[in-house]
């Protein structure tokens, strides 16, 4: 279980407020307008931004000042989610060995990671030869050779298409099935949530509510949630 | 390593660098105060030599500038074969060794270069090179070319749609300068002005070879004939401190300006215009860039020409020097690459306020003296053990601190860069300390650490400086054994060393770079 108990981030004047628990296995969407601190909440989870009130608990343990590297959790960011000066094999490796000294039985974990996304024979290839698709794919592939409890998406597939994008989020659902880890995936398309995500939060005015059923937020959106989605709550 | 063992490692690292930087800049410059106390007053010839440095550098600084202006406009406007090898030969005097381009001088300019041959044969009074302008002109051999790749930058900073509306609105050629070109060159010629004239101030060799005895000498110069000559070593350090008060006032006012490096790339596309069609504006340009041209490419070209028949004959002390200074230049770049990376990742480390003083700390040595710290050295090595038998260590040493600064320019923006863009990626996978380094660090640092390493390889090698205050006959470099040459009139032997000089620094520098580009990581 993830437990925000009472944390308040502080950014160059900007607040968010977050008191919220997340069930163990749950895949949890996080929406709200721009700008309203979706990214910042992720970023406090992974280590990055600091929480000066508050703590962050996983599994009843606090982690709020431990470094990104040591929290149980991996994450994609929006970009910048390879080294483009090495191969996707050595991209996936660095999951479980940053220092990249493999041994024989690792070196094979990463051949079948690269296989189970699809890149096999690709391995030696660095990310500029890659399509966007293939990119993602590699980073999943160390997300999930890494096998942590815990994934956070910071809308890593925004680039991609419609298509495209759908095939990777049924892939993560596929990894944390897996796996059992918990999702918190930040979106700002409704239909990705529908997909794949059981629970919302809901970033906005200052705060982090949630986690709310999803189908059932959709239904009937707080007031907030309305004014973000505008008409597009009524399309299917 | 975790992620705390190495911060702490790289802030030590850093603080390392950080102190010997104290003691390197301003250590050395206690030690040449302490000495200096109660010492000989100085002579009405030493504030001369004050007054020809301000002097010399103010010339050099603008002639340099103002000569820069048309050459860069005329090379931003047209394009021609040979532009790209044109402006890449500009970045070359950077790291051509002074002494070379001296030699090459004096083959056009000397007293039986070609100038005055051709005045000779016209019936025409010779001309003497040496004093007053024998040193602007060297300087402006050396700093024309860097004034222009910085003004040929503020060219292809101006947006081509600029052009484009002024050619819609009708633009002359002089709307188009009033508009566009002269807000420009108000925002880089002072930054331009204040790097070149700081250069000029600490000039050393070219006043040592172009000078004309004490009526054009530098501070730089004064030092170390106090030194050498009269083994006045009060009087040294007076002109040390002095020496310090000029370049930190010139620092200071430096600081204010933004100083523009002229290193970067992105200059091989000329900027699309509208309004160059006329055929004597075409002329001019043309005469322009030929005059500039063969401005740079004569002298060399005469060294190279001069010096290849006596490369064979060189006697044995000029290979051995050769190796000396090889070995000096080697370990000059690997000490200024570990110190530029070690306080490089402090300042990013640090950040804020603190971080902003350890790079100033880092960029202070733009404005030091190399005599200054040499003499400071000096004394400091002294009542440890004979400063002779450390000649080349310190050279190397003092080699190391003068370019660290040109290093830390080219590398701690894209150190900058590697973290911001995959900072967040390493800190997520746990890589930290070597490992972080290795895989992620330095391959995509390889770029400007090759340049870097070039420059300070060229630089250290063709330098001629603080050993000429430590070396005997023995142990010199290569430099000193050119310059004794030189001044026993042994010229074809001077000419076979230069050439050997001047094919040492390019290959360094050309060897570094290409390591550099070659496999570079995007």
């Amino acid at each position: 279980m993830l437990q925000l108990d009472q944390v308040q981030i502080l950014q160059g004047g900007f607040t968010l407020q977050a008191d919220l628990q997340v069930p163990p296995g749950s895949r949890v969407a996080v929406i709200g307008p721009s700008g309203a601190g979706k990214s910042t909440l992720l970023g406090a989870v992974a280590g990055f931004v600091p929480v000066p009130c508050g703590s962050i608990l996983w599994q009843g343990q606090t982690i709020t000042t431990h470094s990104p590297a040591a929290r149980p959790l991996s994450i994609l960011f929006q970009d910048n989610n390879l080294f483009p000066h090495l191969s996707a094999l050595d991209n996936v490796a660095l999951g479980i060995r940053p220092a990249l000294r493999l041994t024989a039985p690792e070196r094979a974990r990463v051949h079948d990671a690269l296989a189970r996304v699809g890149l096999e024979g690709l391995d030696t290839r660095r990310p500029a030869a890659l399509s966007g698709g293939q990119q993602s794919r590699v980073a999943l592939a160390r997300l999930l050779l890494q096998r942590k409890p815990l994934v956070l998406l910071d809308e890593p597939f925004s680039a991609l298409g419609p298509g495209l994008k759908a095939e990777m989020l049924a892939l993560v659902a596929e990894i944390c099935a897996e796996t059992g880890a918990m999702l918190l995936m930040v979106t700002h398309d409704i239909a990705d949530a529908r997909a794949i995500a059981d629970q919302t939060i809901l970033v906005a005015d200052g705060h982090a509510r949630g986690p709310f059923a999803t189908e059932d937020l959709l239904e009937n959106p707080p007031e907030t949630l309305r004014a973000y989605l505008g008409t597009a709550d009524r399309i299917p | 390593m975790d992620a705390r063992t190495a911060r702490h490692l790289t802030l030590a690292s850093g603080g390392v660098v950080a102190v010997w930087l104290c003691v390197l800049n301003f250590g050395a410059l206690g030690a040449v105060a302490w000495r200096a106390e109660g010492l000989s007053a100085l002579r009405s010839a030493d504030w001369a030599a004050v007054r020809f440095t301000l002097v010399q550098a103010l010339w050099s600084a603008g002639l340099s500038v103002l000569l820069a202006v048309p050459i860069a406009r005329a090379l931003a406007r047209r394009q021609f074969r040979g532009r790209a090898v044109l402006i890449t030969l500009m970045g070359a005097p950077f790291i051509l060794p002074t002494l070379v381009a001296v030699l090459g001088l004096l083959a056009v300019f000397g007293r039986s270069g070609l100038v005055n041959q051709g005045l000779d044969s016209l019936g025409l009074a010779r001309f003497n090179i040496f004093g007053l302008h024998g040193v602007v002109l060297a300087h402006v051999f050396y700093n024309l070319p860097l004034a222009t790749r910085i003004l040929l930058q503020g060219w292809a900073a101006i947006p081509s749609e600029r052009f484009r509306l002024g050619a819609a609105l009708g633009f002359t050629p002089r709307d188009t300068f009033r508009q566009l070109e002269l807000p420009m060159l108000r925002d880089l010629a002072p930054g331009a002005f204040l790097v070149i004239f700081l250069i000029c101030l600490t000039s050393f060799s070219v006043a040592l070879t172009m000078g004309g005895g004490p009526r054009a000498s530098t501070v730089e110069l004064a030092i170390s004939q106090a030194f050498r000559f009269d083994f006045d070593l009060g009087r040294a350090a007076l002109l040390a401190l002095v020496q310090f008060g000029l370049c930190a006032a010139a620092g200071m006012i430096a600081w204010r300006v933004a100083l523009p490096s002229g290193l970067s790339g992105g200059l091989d596309r000329p900027v699309a215009r509208f309004d160059m069609q006329g055929r004597a504006l075409r002329l001019w340009d043309t005469a322009l860039i030929l005059a500039g041209g063969l401005f740079l490419l004569v002298p060399l070209a005469m060294v190279a020409a001069r010096g290849l028949p006596h490369i064979i004959s060189l006697p044995p002390e000029i290979w051995a020097a050769s190796l000396r200074s090889l070995g000096v230049a080697l370990g000059a770049t690997a000490l200024t690459l570990a110190m530029t990376l070690a306080l490089s990742h402090a300042i990013v480390a640090l950040g804020g306020a603190r971080g902003a003083v350890l790079e100033w700390l880092g960029l202070a040595a733009l404005a030091a003296s190399p005599l200054v710290i040499g003499t400071g050295l000096y004394l400091l090595i002294r009542p440890l053990a004979n400063p002779r038998d450390l000649a080349l260590v310190v050279t190397m040493l003092v080699n190391a601190g003068m370019a660290l600064p040109f290093a830390l320019r080219l590398i701690l923006p894209a150190l900058r860069d590697v973290e911001m863009t995959q900072g967040r990626l390493a800190d997520s996978l746990g890589l930290h300390g070597g490992a972080r380094l290795r895989i992620v660090t330095l391959p995509r640092l390889r770029r400007p650490m090759g340049f870097a390493a070039g420059l300070t390889a060229a630089l250290s090698m063709g330098d001629l400086g603080v050993i000429m205050l430590f070396a005997e006959r023995e142990g010199a470099t290569l430099p000193m054994q050119l310059y004794r040459l030189m001044t026993a009139y042994r010229q074809d032997d001077a000419a076979g060393a230069a050439l050997v000089l001047l094919a040492a620094s390019l290959a360094l520098f050309w060897l570094c770079d290409r390591w550099g580009r070659g496999n570079a990581a995007t």
